[in-house]
């Protein structure tokens, strides 16, 4: 259940992109539907929040499209009804205190009810209480650190697609730019708290996923949290400009069962006080 | 005296008619040249941007300059195309409109012109200076604009003198709105046009002084050792946001309102028929203003603001929707049972009609919060914004231009190139910001120079597009020189439907507009 990168085709004829976006351009209404290539909504949700914010959509979605249907079907009745060069002559009415009541309480109504099942989303989105475990990240120009605290484990996350590749002077492999020398690890089915900052300047932690995304400021701590469902690996991006390496500090996830994660633990500790031992003659 | 009223016509001649100028007509006309002017300055940045995302990795640019040029993008688009160009509509208009002879203070009106052009001077310089302009995106966030090299002082001391433009300008059109009406001219009687300048002027006076304080406290920041917004000296990075939208909302309305006023005058026209609820009208857009002043929160709802935050700008921001949608119906209502006729002025509005409510959908899902986690900071955000300022703003002011050139000019523009103008920009419109939706949703961040490989072919159609739809607004500008040189003679009412004291004047109007004040029934 990773993310599907189905094009790798750094150059794809111009043509078969316009023709594409023609085929696609007749299955708007359905933006559920995903075509060969292009992905035309969220990428599949893994956690339960972020099924409730895909059900959310879809739901504005909706609810948009059939007030953009109704007003317009009734604006291009009369474009095409009530045109001078058909011979229709102006009404002359120009106020109705009924309708203009009518029409404003309605959308009210329509709005009421999109905020109830929203402000349930959000309010279970905003409790970060009884999770099972803590995940510290710090945002740096240009890359990420995770810390965590119960298990004394710390790393650095950097990009790890070749400067080359940017360049243009190899070709991009498949996760071109969405790929790190030391991924987050996580495990999945345990209810995982973020706490988020910055060292330096705003960054935004996002993994489409999980349906997160936080700002991290510097000297704030801000908290959210997730329980992945299913695992695999999951990738985002810093959404907060954050200077010239923006584009350029990717986020990828590591979701494995309880039992990997707790050997990847032991692995890292081993590993890490095996790097602290040699550190500490040279100091 | 006798002189000076008999030499009604009489102004100075070459540069020194539009240096020294008073007349609201050649102050106006100025604006317009100069919004046009920098609408293809800002234009052309954003066709480099388009060029540089056409391809995955790194194509005509360095990722620093990239941001720069965003940043001015957006900074030279809002503050030099869209508000000035309102600006010049107003000037033009308004005394036409509520039959007064000139703006109410014409010195002053000179002089917010020409801040212009030297602020703009100013900002733009900054390209050349150590380290280039801003690479901080037009929101400038702190503290990202503390550390950016010294072409942010450059903004930042533009944004000053274009903060004192707007509200001198503000001042005037409330000056003259309030005391220069013609006997008889109610304020419940004035156009929609000159109502919805009236509210953007106060809108104006309320929000740009908050600005000009909040990048204030940024070059205090950054050259005086306060710490405003560093957490490090007990600031906070949040509260420049704060403060930043607190003026970035209405300033949202701002560059909003005024279009609402075009449209509304040009409608009924084409409709031939009055404006649908006009009261209603009215109120709306003074909601709408208010609304403004309370919503700023949804810029940031993934900052970390505490859930009943969350909850309250989510409500208000909905609550927008409300005279928003009051605004649209009574659209819809003028033309239902009209009698229609589709001349470049009625295309641009309805296509206004359609895409703004596009923009103004999509702005509804993003006023959920939950949703707004996944849109922030994406692709989708800059689709929807495009949906609401280029064919929001930027296309009400091109319906404008073409509903008031014959009045102006005394001219009829090419219909038939208007028309083709009209369905370019609409077509290569749609084909540039509607796949960026998709962009968004699939995950593609805003404001980055280089992007993973799924995205690829979307941004090929969108840089296509983009630069079909820079390459059509030349044709615009081809089609108003084509019309002050000459063509066919305008009528003094131009539009068969048209109403309004405007079209009682000649075309084109005599210098000062009325000389005696004409009585409203």
């Amino acid at each position: 259940m990773s993310l599907s990168f189905k094009n790798n085709k750094p150059s794809g004829p111009l043509i078969l992109a316009v023709t594409r976006f023609a085929t696609a351009a007749a299955l708007l209404l359905s933006a559920g539907s995903a075509s060969a290539d292009i992905r035309w909504n969220f990428q599949t949700p893994v956690t339960p929040m972020a099924h409730q914010i895909y059900h959310l959509q879809d739901l504005m979605f909706g609810v948009c499209v059939a007030i953009f249907v109704i007003v317009f079907g009734v604006m291009f009745y009369s474009i095409f009804a009530h045109r001078k060069s058909k011979g229709h002559k102006p009404a002359t009415f120009h106020q109705s205190t009924t309708i203009e009541v009518i029409w404003t309480v309605i959308p009210f109504l329509i709005l009421v009810a999109v905020a109830v099942p929203a402000t349930a989303t959000l309010l279970k989105m905003e409790n970060t209480s009884d999770s099972a475990m803590t995940v510290r990240i710090t945002g740096y120009q240009w890359k990420w650190q995770y810390d965590y605290p119960a298990q004394g484990i710390s790393f650095f996350s950097d990009l790890s697609t070749p400067v080359a590749q940017i360049e243009n002077q190899e070709p991009k492999n498949k996760h071109y730019l969405l790929q790190v020398d030391h991924p987050l690890v996580l495990p999945v089915g345990e209810k995982i708290r973020f706490q988020i900052t910055a060292a330096d300047v705003i960054h935004s932690w996002w993994v489409p996923s999980f349906g997160v995304k936080t700002d991290a400021i510097p000297g704030f701590i801000n908290q959210t949290w997730t329980e992945i469902q299913v695992p695999g690996t999951y990738r985002g991006q810093c959404t907060e400009l954050c200077g010239m390496g923006h584009a350029f500090m990717p986020i990828v996830v590591k979701a494995v069962s309880q039992k990997e994660f707790q050997k990847w633990v032991t692995a890292q500790k081993a590993r890490m006080s095996a790097a602290h031992s040699a550190a500490t003659p040279a100091m | 005296m006798a002189s000076v009223a008999a030499n009604h016509e009489e102004h100075p001649v070459g540069l020194k008619r539009w240096l020294f100028t008073t007349n609201h007509k050649d102050i106006g006309t100025m604006y317009l040249l100069f919004s046009l002017l920098m609408f293809f300055v800002a234009g052309s940045f954003a066709m480099l941007i388009r060029a540089e995302l056409f391809s995955p990795g790194m194509q005509i640019m360095k990722p620093y300059f990239f941001n720069q040029l965003i940043t001015m993008h957006g900074l030279v688009m809002i503050f030099g195309a869209i508000m000035p160009g309102f600006v010049g509509f107003a000037n033009w208009l308004i005394p036409m409109m509520i039959g007064a002879p000139d703006m109410a203070l014409p010195r002053l009106n000179n002089w917010s012109f020409w801040i212009l052009p030297f602020a703009f001077t100013l900002m733009l310089s900054s390209f050349f200076m150590p380290g280039g302009a801003p690479g901080t995106g037009w929101t400038m966030y702190a503290p990202l604009s503390v550390q950016a090299p010294i072409g942010m002082d450059c903004v930042i001391f533009a944004i000053h003198m274009l903060g004192i433009s707007s509200v001198l300008g503000a001042i005037n059109i409330i000056v003259t709105i309030l005391n220069m009406r013609a006997p008889g001219m109610t304020l419940m009687k004035m156009p929609m046009f000159v109502w919805t300048w009236l509210i953007t002027a106060f809108l104006l006076v309320a929000v740009m002084p908050v600005l000009a304080g909040t990048v204030t406290m940024v070059l205090m920041d950054r050259h005086f050792g306060t710490h405003f917004f560093e957490a490090a000296g007990g600031g906070d990075p949040v509260l420049y946001q704060h403060l930043f939208w607190f003026f970035g909302h209405p300033e949202v309305y701002i560059m909003i309102l005024p279009a609402f006023g075009i449209i509304s005058q040009i409608i009924p026209t084409f409709s031939r028929k009055p404006l649908f609820g006009y009261e209603s009208m009215v109120f709306a857009t003074a909601s709408i203003a208010f609304l403004s002043f309370i919503v700023w929160g949804h810029h940031m709802f993934t900052v970390g603001m505490p859930a009943p935050a969350e909850m309250f700008f989510m409500y208000s921001t909905m609550l927008i929707a409300v005279p928003t949608g009051v605004k649209i119906f009574n659209w819809v209502a003028t033309m239902w049972r009209g009698s229609l006729s589709f001349e470049t002025p009625m295309l641009f509005a309805i296509g206004f009609l359609v895409m703004f409510t596009i923009g103004g959908l999509s702005g509804l899902m993003l006023a959920v919060v939950p949703a707004d986690f996944q849109y922030h900071n994406t692709y989708f955000v800059v689709a929807h914004f495009h949906y609401v300022l280029f064919a929001g703003a930027a296309m009400a002011m091109m319906g404008g231009c073409y509903y008031w050139l014959p009045k102006w000019t005394g001219h009829m523009y090419n219909e038939t190139l208007g028309k083709w103008h009209f369905w370019l920009t609409t077509i290569f419109f749609n084909l540039t910001f509607f796949p960026m939706h998709f962009l968004g949703l699939a995950g593609m961040p805003r404001r980055i120079p280089d992007y993973a490989l799924q995205f690829t072919d979307l941004n090929r159609v969108v840089s296509i597009s983009a630069f079909g739809l820079g390459l059509s607004q030349l044709l615009w500008v081809y089609v108003v020189y084509q019309t002050v040189k000459g063509g066919k003679k305008a009528t003094d009412r131009v539009w068969e439907g048209a109403e309004g004291l405007e079209w009682t004047l000649s075309s084109p109007p005599p210098y000062h507009s009325f000389a005696t004040a004409p009585t409203v029934k």
